[in-house]
C-alpha cells in the first residue's frame, strides 16, 4: 500500500477509537435529554468516576478486565440513579435552568470529592495484554480492537433495548410526552431511573476503556471529554440515539484529522467551532428534527 | 346520591367533595357524584368547567382533596400507573397518542401492567376487529394517522389495558359529524360488552342521548343532575348547551 493510504487508514483507526469512547458517553447525554429535556452536565464526571472505579477494582481488588468492566458499569449505574433521585428528581417541576445549574453543581462536587480522596493522578495497571500487529504498514493494537468492538457492541445493544424492548418503548413514549404515560400503566419514575442507570453504566464502560488507552487518570479528566461527548450528541441531534453515535464518530474523525494535518493545539478549537457552525446551520443536529412545540 | 350496594346498582366509582387546585386557584370546588357499574355516565359542561380535572384526579395524574373510591378502595395514595392496573382506563383529552411509536407499540404500551400473555393476544384481535383501520396501519408511526384514527387508537389503547371503567375526555373533539357518530356508537358497543363508561363531553346533545345518568358541571361545581333523557328535556340545558 502506498504511504498515503497507510497514513489515512492509521488515522481512521485512531478516529474510530476516539469516536467510540465519545459515543458511549454521548449516549448518556442524549438519552437523558430525550426523556427529561435536560442536559446532565455531571455526566462527564460520571465518566471520570468510572475511570476511578476501574482503578479501584484493578488495584485494590486485583481483578482481571471483564469483572473490572462489569463492576465499574454497575458502580456508575448506581451513581447515576443516586444523582437523579437525590439531585434532579426534586427539581422535576422546577424551571429547567435550576436543574441545569444543579447538574453543574453535581459535576463540581464529583470532581472535588474525587480530588479530596485522590489528590495525585493515578495510574491504571495494564489489564489486557497488548499485542501490536502490522497490517500492510498500519499498526493495529489489540487494545484498539477491543475498545472499538466493545463500544460498538454496547451501542448496538442499547439501540436494541431502545427500539425493541418494552422499557425502550416506554422511554420513547416519555420522550414524546410524559404527561399521559402513567395512563398506560407505566411507572415513569422507574423508567427515568433505568435511563440514568444505562447512561451512567455506558459512561463507566467509557471510563474503563479510556483508562486502558490513556492510563493516567485525574479528577478533571471528565471535563473536556464530557464536553466533546456533549458536542457529539448535539451534532448528531440531541435526543436521538443513532445521532449521538454518528456525531461521536464525526467528532472523533475531525479531531484526529485536525491533529494530523494542523498543529495539534487547533484540535479543541476546531471541535468547538464545529459545534458553533452546526448550531447556526442545523441547530437540531444531523438526525434530530425541529421540536414541535405542543400546545 | 346514595351509594347503593345491591345487585346491578353497585357503585363502581364514588367521588366525594373533590377539590382540585392549580397554583392555589380552585378548578373544582367540592364535586360529588357516583358511577354505577355497567352504566354510561356523562359529565357535561363548558370549556374550563373542570371536567378534565375530574378525570385527571380519578386517574391519579393530579393531587386533590376529598375522596375517590373505586370498588370501595380509596385511590388517594395509589400512584397513577397502579390505578390503571386496578381497572381504570382513560382516553385522555387530545388523545395523548405517542406519535413517535407505531400503532402497535401504542397498543402494546398499554398492556404494561398485564401478565396474561395469551389474553393480550386475543385483545389485539378484538381491537383490530373493532377498528380495522388500525390493523391496516399497525406498523405505521401513529403520528401519521388522521384525527379520527388517532381517536380510535386512543380508545383501542384503553381497551388493551383491560379497564372495567373507561374514562373518555372529549372523544368527539375535532372530529367530523360522521366520525362523531361512529365514536359514540363504539362507546355504546364497549358499554354493551360490560365496561362502565364515564364520558366527559362538550357535545351535550350526543352525550345525553347515550347516558343513563348525567351531571352538569359549571365553574367547578355540579349544578344539575338527572338521567340523560331528563336533562335533554330540561329547558335550562336546552338553552345553555343544546343551542335551542
Amino acid at each position: 500500500m502506498s504511504e498515503g493510504i497507510v497514513y489515512w487508514l492509521q488515522q481512521l483507526l485512531n478516529a474510530l477509537q476516539l469516536g467510540s469512547i465519545y459515543g458511549l458517553i454521548a449516549l448518556g447525554y442524549t438519552m437523558v435529554y430525550g426523556i427529561l429535556t435536560m442536559i446532565n452536565f455531571a455526566h462527564g464526571d460520571v465518566f471520570m468516576i468510572g475511570a476511578f472505579f476501574c482503578f479501584l477494582a484493578a488495584v485494590y481488588l486485583g481483578l482481571p478486565f471483564a469483572p473490572v468492566l462489569l463492576l465499574t458499569m454497575i458502580g456508575t449505574a448506581l451513581l447515576g440513579v443516586a444523582i437523579e433521585r437525590l439531585a434532579y428528581k426534586p427539581l422535576r417541576h422546577a424551571p429547567r435552568v435550576s436543574a441545569i445549574i444543579t447538574a453543574l453543581g453535581v459535576g463540581i462536587f464529583l470532581e472535588n470529592f474525587t480530588l479530596a480522596l485522590a489528590p495525585y493522578p493515578k495510574h491504571i495497571p495494564a489489564l489486557l495484554e497488548n499485542t501490536n500487529w502490522n497490517l500492510g504498514g498500519v499498526s493495529v493494537s489489540s487494545l484498539q480492537i477491543i475498545i472499538i468492538c466493545l463500544s460498538l457492541g454496547l451501542m448496538f445493544l442499547l439501540d436494541y433495548v431502545v427500539h425493541r424492548t418494552p422499557v425502550g418503548m416506554a422511554m420513547r413514549a416519555i420522550s414524546w410526552d410524559k404527561t399521559f404515560v402513567p395512563l398506560m400503566g407505566v411507572p415513569v419514575d422507574l423508567v427515568i431511573s433505568v435511563t440514568f442507570a444505562i447512561g451512567a453504566g455506558l459512561a463507566g464502560a467509557a471510563g474503563t476503556m479510556y483508562g486502558l488507552a490513556y492510563p493516567v487518570i485525574d479528577p478533571y479528566m471528565g471535563i473536556m471529554v464530557g464536553w466533546k461527548a456533549f458536542i457529539s450528541a448535539v451534532v448528531g441531534g440531541i435526543g436521538n440515539i443513532r445521532g449521538a453515535m454518528i456525531g461521536a464518530f464525526i467528532l472523533g474523525g475531525v479531531e484526529i484529522f485536525v491533529a494530523a494535518f494542523l498543529p495539534s493545539t487547533y484540535r479543541d478549537f476546531v471541535a468547538f467551532a464545529l459545534l458553533l457552525v452546526l448550531l447556526i446551520v442545523r441547530p437540531y443536529g444531523i438526525l434530530g428534527s425541529p421540536r414541535i412545540q405542543k400546545v | 346520591m346514595s351509594a347503593e350496594t345491591t345487585g346491578s346498582n353497585q357503585t363502581l366509582l364514588d367521588v366525594r367533595d373533590l377539590v382540585v387546585s392549580y397554583d392555589g386557584i380552585k378548578a373544582l370546588q367540592g364535586v360529588s357524584f357516583a358511577v354505577e357499574q355497567g352504566k354510561i355516565v356523562t359529565l357535561i359542561g363548558a370549556n374550563g368547567a373542570g371536567k378534565t380535572s375530574i378525570l385527571r384526579a380519578v386517574s391519579g395524574l393530579v393531587s386533590y382533596n376529598g375522596a375517590i373510591r373505586f370498588e370501595g378502595q380509596d385511590l388517594k395514595r395509589i400512584p397513577a400507573h397502579r390505578i390503571v392496573a386496578l381497572g381504570i382506563a382513560q382516553v385522555p383529552e387530545g388523545r395523548g397518542i405517542f406519535g413517535n411509536l407505531t400503532v402497535l407499540e401504542n397498543l402494546r404500551l398499554a398492556t404494561w401492567q398485564r401478565t396474561d400473555k395469551a389474553e393480550i393476544e386475543t385483545d389485539y384481535e378484538r381491537v383490530f376487529q373493532t377498528f380495522p383501520r388500525l390493523k391496516e396501519r399497525q406498523h405505521q408511526a401513529s403520528g401519521t394517522l388522521s384525527g379520527g384514527e388517532q381517536q380510535m387508537l386512543a380508545v383501542g389503547r384503553a381497551l388493551m389495558s383491560r379497564g372495567r371503567l373507561m374514562l373518555l375526555d372529549e372523544p368527539s373533539m375535532g372530529l367530523s359529524p360522521r366520525l362523531v357518530q361512529d365514536i359514540f356508537r363504539i362507546i355504546q358497543d364497549i358499554n354493551q360488552a360490560g365496561i362502565t363508561i364515564l364520558l366527559v363531553e362538550q357535545n351535550a346533545n350526543m352525550a345525553l342521548r347515550i347516558a343513563s345518568r348525567a351531571y352538569v358541571l359549571e365553574t367547578g361545581s355540579i349544578t344539575l343532575s338527572g338521567t340523560g333523557a331528563e336533562l335533554l328535556g330540561d329547558p335550562r340545558i336546552k338553552e345553555a348547551y343544546l343551542g335551542a
